[in-house]
């Protein structure tokens, strides 16, 4: 499955393609991540807890960034295997726009899933692989911006000089 | 007042009393003690490259006792083939290896990599996620005529292509096929799919593999068809095990629909670990490894033309067919879209010439092999739809065009090979006529029109060749065995009987049927009969039950028998009744001297013959048991006409079935209520086919439709009520009994009927730039075609 989508940050580009490459912030924002390790350089290691219909699996995998072109663009591509559960593979090519104050991030994402993840979640694999990708770019955007939902926010340790920041900037600026 | 006993009984199936009441004993029931327990290790990409297995880890995993990978079948011989094709150069097909467990590539979703054997399934299954495999991902082919182009992935490396062979029928008569089609006064061309589907019996397969050191023998308990055929196989040319220390064991098998005629590296592998690990194993399929290593069914890609001269009369039919393979040969895959297909083409109706033309494809896809119908269905496929299609363009009536160009005249020899012994196809017509109430659909059609519903009416006509097979000729044809059966018959000292039979029920209803055969010849209760199978150290060597081949091959073989033992007993007879054995009749289970009141009861001569005691031991040996082996002199030719009536919603493109009525021939009849329940069930196949079922690959080669959710398997609820009935009986002119089975007729002949009802429904309501919707006629497929 493909699909493509962009959003904007109010975050330059240098934060942004800074925020994208931290394991830390990598963990924060793949949904179901438990353990992100590892560096741009070398790739990062990533354990990812997944439900998808009636398949639930940890995945294992690697993920290599590559075509880095600092800080316009970059590619995301990795495989996570499941087990009995199958794989999940695919790719985002993530590019960084100047957008005022802030940043027009857009993504290109394709994703494929073998073995039993197939089998069985077919159906529901195109819906699913859009949810993760919105929820991975949400959870970027707040831990860029800090979180959209003010409530959410008042429930974050988040003091009132920081609400406009996400806790990735707040660490950098 | 019908019959209660014997043949023509609707005698109540006595093998569901267990099935019915959880007594029945499957191959999973079988437990042996101290077996162990294995769990395969899928490939989860369609094509690629071992590149490394690492079994160290899982190999220290609480519980395992040995992991098994290709490696240790190197030197052992793969899955053989039993059909060879010769193709239209005279050369013989590819047949790569198809090894046990993959040997440096996989080849296609589920191809198994490695076998862990442990003291529990669940230790099995968790020590063989722990398995090291590094699979380098090559390119899949999954589509055929893809898959052909020059440049494709090559799924087997050591080939030039993907093609197995490039199958022309009858060679000879292309040339004037040709001419005839370009001389036509009308010719309807039709290109359409047969849509793969998976057989799904109730029962996954299993296989109990069991090995004694002391004697060496081994044995296989396995859900098979076809017990001694897989001793064969595996013993001869996978394991090198004599027949002599190999027992093959088919309990109750719980549905086979051709999927488990065949030899599956499951029970190749069990038998092998038993020998090696001296104990027990055992595997039991999962529905989800059912989808992705049970061969496969159907799957063709074909153009037909129906050339017809300016009176209608057929002058010519042209196929081009693609079949699908799969990643392997399957071991009767090869004659499924030649043999069972292409002598099939003439259908019921007098065309002078004939062409077919078969490419079989190898892909990154499960093994396709014979499904109920096996090359049958897609022939009668092609035939009926293109017919349908030929009656609309000219604007006649499609009943009428059929009987226009039946044939009706017995033996005839059809331009593809086969002679048709009898047959009545006007009869079957007329009977079909009567029973679906054509003359009312008009009513029917105009009241569904007020609901605001589209009602159509489609009809089809099939023709099988069944009885599989004279041996001499299919060994002419490529079978590498021959196809004859076998039956004993003991009878014991009380009277009662066993019979030992090389067919295999698994649903069929032969420990009803078959006794009803042999109490009839003997004038007994069918009570004092029963049926023995399934197990190569009890039955004669016979080869099993597919084809529709139980009651007219091996039924044909237990009346020899039978027959032999009545020539005995009546010697016996005529020695207890001091009479001339010229003179003594059977009749009513009494031995009686002709013309007088003398007589011995059929007990009285079965002790005698165990209890020589006052017997004629100078000239005939004591006991009464006798076996025989028969080989048919030709197919049978069960044929039929076939009418469904469908609802369509035009809202929505859901199709309903709201009739069915299927006139069959099959000859004379064993026991109608059974042959009645054969054709409910192939219809319930066909008509899912025809609506429901699709097995799906995507692009990359996963297996997409590996489950019920995805797999749509016909409920209760999609078929109707049938009409069926089977009182048009042309005997089989060449067997003893003078039938032509029926097991696979409804499956055969199903389908057509149901698309040519969908069009037909489509065209009432207008959307007549419809002349074709592929099988299942899916609610989207219709609505989109109703659209397109």
């Amino acid at each position: 499955m493909q699909m493509s989508d962009s959003r904007e940050v109010d975050a330059p580009r240098e934060v942004v393609w800074a925020a994208i490459l931290n394991p830390e912030v990598l963990k924060e924002c793949v949904p179901g991540c438990t353990e992100m390790t590892g560096t741009p350089e070398d790739g990062f290691q990533a354990t990812v807890v997944q439900k998808v219909g009636p398949v639930k699996a940890t995945f294992k995998g690697n993920v290599v960034v590559s075509e880095r072109d600092e800080p316009n663009s970059l590619k995301l591509s990795g495989e996570g295997k499941g087990g009995a559960a199958g794989f999940a593979k695919g790719g985002a090519t993530v590019r960084l726009e100047e957008n005022g104050a802030g940043t027009l991030l857009h993504y290109d994402v394709e994703a494929n899933v073998g073995g039993k993840l197939a089998q069985l979640g077919s159906r529901i694999i195109d819906g699913f692989a859009k949810k993760m990708a919105d929820q991975f770019f949400t959870r970027l955007q707040e831990a860029i911006e800090g979180p959209q939902d003010p409530e959410e926010a008042a429930e974050t340790e988040a003091t009132p000089g920081d609400k406009k920041k996400g806790w990735f900037k707040r660490l950098v600026t | 007042m019908p019959k209660d006993n014997g043949i023509g009984a609707s005698t109540k199936r006595r093998e569901d009393v267990r099935f019915l009441t959880g007594a029945g004993n499957y191959t999973d029931d079988v437990n042996v003690y101290g077996q162990a327990y294995v769990h395969f290790l899928r490939s989860d990409v369609a094509h690629g490259r071992i590149s490394k297995i690492d079994t160290s880890a899982a190999e220290a995993m609480p519980g395992v006792v040995r992991i098994f990978t290709g490696k240790d079948f190197e030197g052992i011989g793969g899955l053989p083939c039993g059909w060879q094709v010769t193709d239209r150069h005279g050369a013989a097909m590819k047949e790569p290896g198809h090894p046990v467990l993959a040997q440096g590539k996989v080849r296609h979703v589920g191809d198994p990599i490695a076998a862990v054997v442990a003291e529990s399934l669940a230790e099995a299954r968790d020590a063989a996620e722990a398995i090291e495999v590094e699979i380098e991902d090559l390119p899949a082919v999954v589509d055929m005529k893809a898959a052909l182009e020059s440049g494709a992935a090559k799924v087997h490396d050591d080939l030039d292509d993907n093609l197995c062979y490039d199958w022309g029928f009858v060679e000879e008569n292309k040339e004037a096929v040709d001419k005839a089609i370009s001389e036509a006064a009308h010719v309807t061309t039709l290109e359409l799919k047969n849509n793969r589907l998976v057989a799904n019996p109730m029962e996954p397969r299993v296989a109990v593999g069991d090995y004694s050191a002391a004697n060496d023998e081994s044995t296989l308990f396995t859900t098979s068809q076809n017990p001694h055929v897989i001793r064969l196989l595996m013993g001869a040319f996978v394991l090198g095990i004599p027949e002599h220390k190999l027992r093959v064991v088919a309990p109750d098998v719980g549905g086979g629909f051709g999927t488990k005629i065949f030899h599956y590296a499951e029970e190749a592998f069990c038998t092998f670990a038993a020998r090696q690990l001296k104990r027990a194993v055992k595997w039991t399929s999962t529905r989800s490894e059912a989808f992705m290593s049970d061969a496969h069914g159907r799957d063709h890609v074909t153009k037909i033309e129906l050339a017809l001269d300016a009176d209608n009369n057929f002058t010519a039919i042209r196929t081009e067919t693609y079949a699908n393979m799969g990643a392997y040969l399957s071991t009767f895959a090869p004659s499924v879209p030649t043999w069972l297909h292409g002598t099939l083409m003439a259908g019921n109706y007098k065309t002078p010439l004939i062409y077919v033309n078969v490419k079989a494809v190898f892909t990154n896809t499960v093994p396709v092999d014979a499904y109920r119908g096996a090359g049958r269905p897609e022939a009668t496929y092609q035939l009926e739809r293109v017919i349908d299609k030929a009656a609309r363009e000219l604007g006649v009536d499609p009943i009428a065009l059929r009987r226009q160009n039946f044939i009706t005249e017995f033996p005839y020899a059809t331009p593809v090979a086969v002679e048709y012994d009898t047959g009545d196809y006007p009869a079957t017509m007329d009977k079909l006529e009567e029973i679906a109430d054509i003359k009312g659909f008009a009513a029917r059609r105009a009241e569904s029109e007020k609901r605001g519903k589209l009602r159509g009416l489609g009809v089809n006509c099939y023709i099988e060749a069944c009885g599989i097979a004279p041996s001499n000729l299919v060994g002419q044809l490529g079978a590498r065995a021959g196809l004859y059966d076998a039956a004993t018959v003991r009878v014991n000292a009380t009277g009662s009987i066993s019979v030992m039979v090389g067919a295999h029920s698994h649903g069929q209803g032969h420990e009803t049927s078959f006794p009803q055969v042999v109490a009839e010849m003997l004038g007994i209760d069918e009570s004092m009969v029963d049926i023995v199978h399934g197990d190569s150290s009890k039955i004669p060597f016979g080869m099993g039950t597919y084809g529709s081949r139980s009651i007219a091959v091996c039924g044909s073989a237990m009346v020899r028998a039978t027959e032999k033992i009545i020539n005995k007993a009546k010697k016996i007879a005529a020695h207890l009744l001091e009479a001339s054995e010229a003179d003594i009749e059977l009749k009513d289970g009494q031995f009686s001297v002709a013309g007088t009141d003398k007589s011995v009861a059929w007990g009285d001569v079965t002790l005698a013959a165990y209890v020589p005691h006052n017997y004629p031991l100078e000239d005939i040996e004591p006991g009464l048991e006798e076996t025989a082996f028969y080989d048919p002199a030709n197919f049978t030719y069960p044929s039929g006409a076939y009418a469904c009536e469908v609802e369509l919603d035009p809202e929505t493109g859901k199709v309903t079935i709201e009739r069915f009525a299927a006139a069959d021939d099959f000859g004379n009849i064993i026991n109608p209520m059974i042959v009645s329940g054969q054709v409910h069930g192939g219809l319930a196949q066909g008509i899912g086919q025809a609506l429901l079922e699709d097995c799906a690959y995507d692009e990359t080669g996963q297996l997409i439709s590996a489950s019920y959710m995805d797999y749509a398997m016909p409920r209760a609820d999609d078929v109707p009520f049938y009409a069926v009935d089977h009182s048009c009986q042309t005997p089989c002119t060449h067997n003893p009994l003078g039938v032509k089975g029926c097991g696979e007729a409804g499956a055969i002949g199903s389908p057509p009927s149901v698309i040519n009802a969908v069009i037909d429904a489509l065209h009432s309501g207008g959307h007549s730039h419809v002349t074709h919707i592929d099988m299942p006629a899916s609610p989207s497929r219709v609505w989109a075609a109703m659209h397109g």
